[in-house]
């Protein structure tokens, strides 16, 4: 059975592993294990991230997404999304504890002095404090609200992002739910978007780990080929390195190079995760 | 008396247990780093780190950008030059606008006229359109309902994330392909993906969402300029024009060249009026003149014909008072703050 290869068409979408694996929660289901004591990968500073977005510009990236850990355990954090903001429109991937109303307005000034979008994506993973706080720990569902409500009160947005670690939430009744809930907090333009959960890292012990089927062979082969993949037209940049995605960045071979203009080449889709994200058609991406 | 009921000593031992193992996970990982399920020491997964992937000379890493962003060749014939053209993009069957346009552009001396597809969905009596289209002689590009609508898909692939915009999704995509003969469905899958046309000297791409993908969204806000600047240096144009997203907006990049969405005739542009927008396209002593243009039509008659058709009270809200009410997920941040819902 031999491995496909999936080839960059474009790179439309720049992330970058702002925090790390550092984080001030230790999620049951996260795919790269984050935590407080997790520097598998550290923190990246701002001259890092504006050497990225530099090569960035001339690349043709045409948006930045921000995630760890916890983006706003970052000290450079806001100087980043105002350096990414000038570049193009950005996105935030955050747990929702870190953000009281101070730093809310900060955001909001960020957001309306750029041209471009900011969009703050704040994790909900059940829809009660029991749920929620079984996965992430106990309060996190409580201060995620109360930052929803902040950012809310600032003028953003946020949008809510739910993995399908219960099976319901992906349900057409369990995505109502999460609408219920977000307007319940006033917010009259609620925005929702769903992941399925990747079997690694912590998941893999919470859940299961994948089986030896669940692995991508060339005769998966789409008729359009991969393009339905997000590594056919985005890179994940960390503080060691530019890796082919999100998901991949607790494997070293995930790794392909130093620069982007490094890893403009193939990449084999020989890990299990390139199962779900062909399957289940997962983009990271809002 | 309390009506608690006092928890059992097994509730209580689950209960710190479950603390113990949070406690446990947030120091886990002292020293160590996480390699895939393993914990190994923290320099064994640097080390694996720096040796993998490649690493380019800087001549190589110039070629490789520039290989990325490499003109692609295409073949669509050139059409004009012409002095002055207009532009539509969707339609959404509301052919009371398509009409009003096409009185317009005529009126404001366009030499060719034409429209960048998606032609159903939304509005009352799909079929109106194909006769006031072909009349008038208008160019009209395939998008994404064309292809769906010609090659026979159930729904319209939109894929929202919320179960209401799929309701009202599927709804208006089945009123649609009910409504169009087979005749006009063939007609529908010979429609080009794309266009070439020279304005003056500048030649205009003409495409229905991106000139990568037929169903890209391309808003102002979610669009960096480094993006555009690529894709016209991949396509050898000076400017692009397109539709899809349902809101017109123009760039002029730091280069000179311009991104166009032409916006909508189908339906207002979200913003509290009833009007929808086109764009006029001319040559001038400097380049391109590039005018984006409100419309007003007879919102009411094609109201009343969509509430006689039996159509969403939603979609009809939408055409009455500029708001959009349905299918609102893929609005960028401030796209989506700009609208009431």
């Amino acid at each position: 059975m031999s491995t496909p290869n999936v080839s960059l068409s474009s790179l439309d979408t720049l992330w970058f592993q702002v925090a790390g694996t550092v984080c001030n929660l230790a999620c049951t289901h996260c795919f790269i294990s984050c935590s407080p004591t997790n520097h598998t990968h550290e923190m990246m500073d701002l001259a890092t991230v504006r050497t990225y977005l530099e090569e960035a510009a001339t690349l043709g990236v045409k948006e930045t997404y921000f995630t760890g850990g916890e983006p706003f355990l970052n000290p450079d954090m806001e100087a980043i999304l105002e350096a990414a903001l000038a570049f193009g429109p950005t996105s935030v991937l955050t747990n929702g504890l870190l953000l009281d109303p101070e730093r809310c307005r900060r955001l909001s000034g960020l957001s309306e002095r750029s041209d471009y979008s900011l969009d703050l994506r704040v994790s909900l993973d059940g829809y009660t404090a029991e749920e929620h706080d079984a996965i992430r720990g106990a309060g996190a569902f409580g201060r995620a609200l109360e930052g929803i409500r902040n950012l809310h009160s600032a003028g953003l947005n946020p949008v809510i992002t739910v993995t399908e670690v219960y099976d319901e939430n992906g349900s057409v009744a369990g995505k109502q739910r999460f609408f219920d809930l977000i307007a319940g907090l006033g917010i009259t333009r609620p925005r929702l978007k769903m992941m399925p959960v990747f079997q690694i890292g912590a998941e893999a012990e919470r859940h299961a780990a994948y089986e030896s089927w669940q692995r991508l062979s060339e005769t998966d082969t789409p008729e359009g080929g991969w393009d339905h993949l997000q590594c056919s037209n985005s890179r994940m940049a960390t503080g060691q390195g530019v890796w082919v995605c999100p998901i991949l960045v607790n494997e070293p071979s995930g790794k392909m190079g130093e620069r982007l203009a490094d890893t403009l080449g193939d990449f084999p889709l020989g890990h299990s995760a390139c199962w779900t994200c062909h399957v289940y058609g997962v983009s990271c991406r809002t | 008396m309390s009506n608690r009921v006092p928890e059992d000593d097994e509730v209580k031992r689950e209960r710190a247990a479950d603390k113990a193992a949070e406690r446990a996970r947030l120091v886990a990982h002292r020293g160590l780093a996480t390699w895939g399920e393993k914990l190994v020491p923290l320099g064994d997964f640097r080390r694996a780190a720096a040796e993998s992937g490649s690493v380019l000379t800087p001549a190589q890493r110039a070629a490789a950008g520039e290989a990325l962003l490499a003109q692609c060749e295409d073949s669509t014939p050139i059409e004009g030059p012409y002095d002055r053209i207009a532009v539509c993009g969707g339609i959404y069957n509301n052919h009371l606008a398509l009409a009003a346009f096409l009185d317009r552009a005529r009126a404001e001396g366009a030499e060719a006229l034409y429209c960048l597809g998606d032609l159903g969905g939304f509005g009352p009596s799909p079929e109106k359109v194909w006769p006031l289209l072909v009349d008038a002689e208008v160019r009209v590009n395939q998008g994404n309902y064309e292809q769906s609508l010609a090659s026979g898909r159930e729904d319209c692939n939109c894929g929202y994330t919320d179960p209401r915009d799929n309701h009202f999704a599927r709804l208006s995509y089945e009123y649609t392909a009910r409504g169009c003969s087979s005749d006009f469905k063939s007609w529908m899958g010979q429609l080009p993906a794309r266009r070439r046309v020279l304005v003056g000297d500048r030649e205009l791409l003409l495409v229905h969402g991106s000139p990568r993908r037929v169903n890209e969204f391309l808003f102002e806000t979610a669009t960096s300029t480094a993006y555009l600047e690529g894709l016209l240096d991949q396509e050898g144009a000076d400017g692009i024009l397109c539709t899809h997203s349902g809101l017109h907006w123009h760039r002029r990049l730091p280069s000179g060249r311009d991104l166009v969405n032409v916006g909508v005739l189908g339906r207002p542009a979200n913003d509290g009026t009833p009007r929808v927008w086109y764009a006029v396209l001319e040559s001038t002593s400097d380049g391109l003149g590039v005018h984006l243009t409100p419309l007003d039509y007879d919102h009411q008659a094609l109201a009343a014909e969509m509430r006689s058709e039996g159509l969403p009270p939603e979609f009809i809200a939408t055409i009455e008072g500029g708001w959009w009410t349905t299918c609102l997920e893929i609005l960028p941040a401030k796209e989506r703050g700009r609208g009431r819902f």
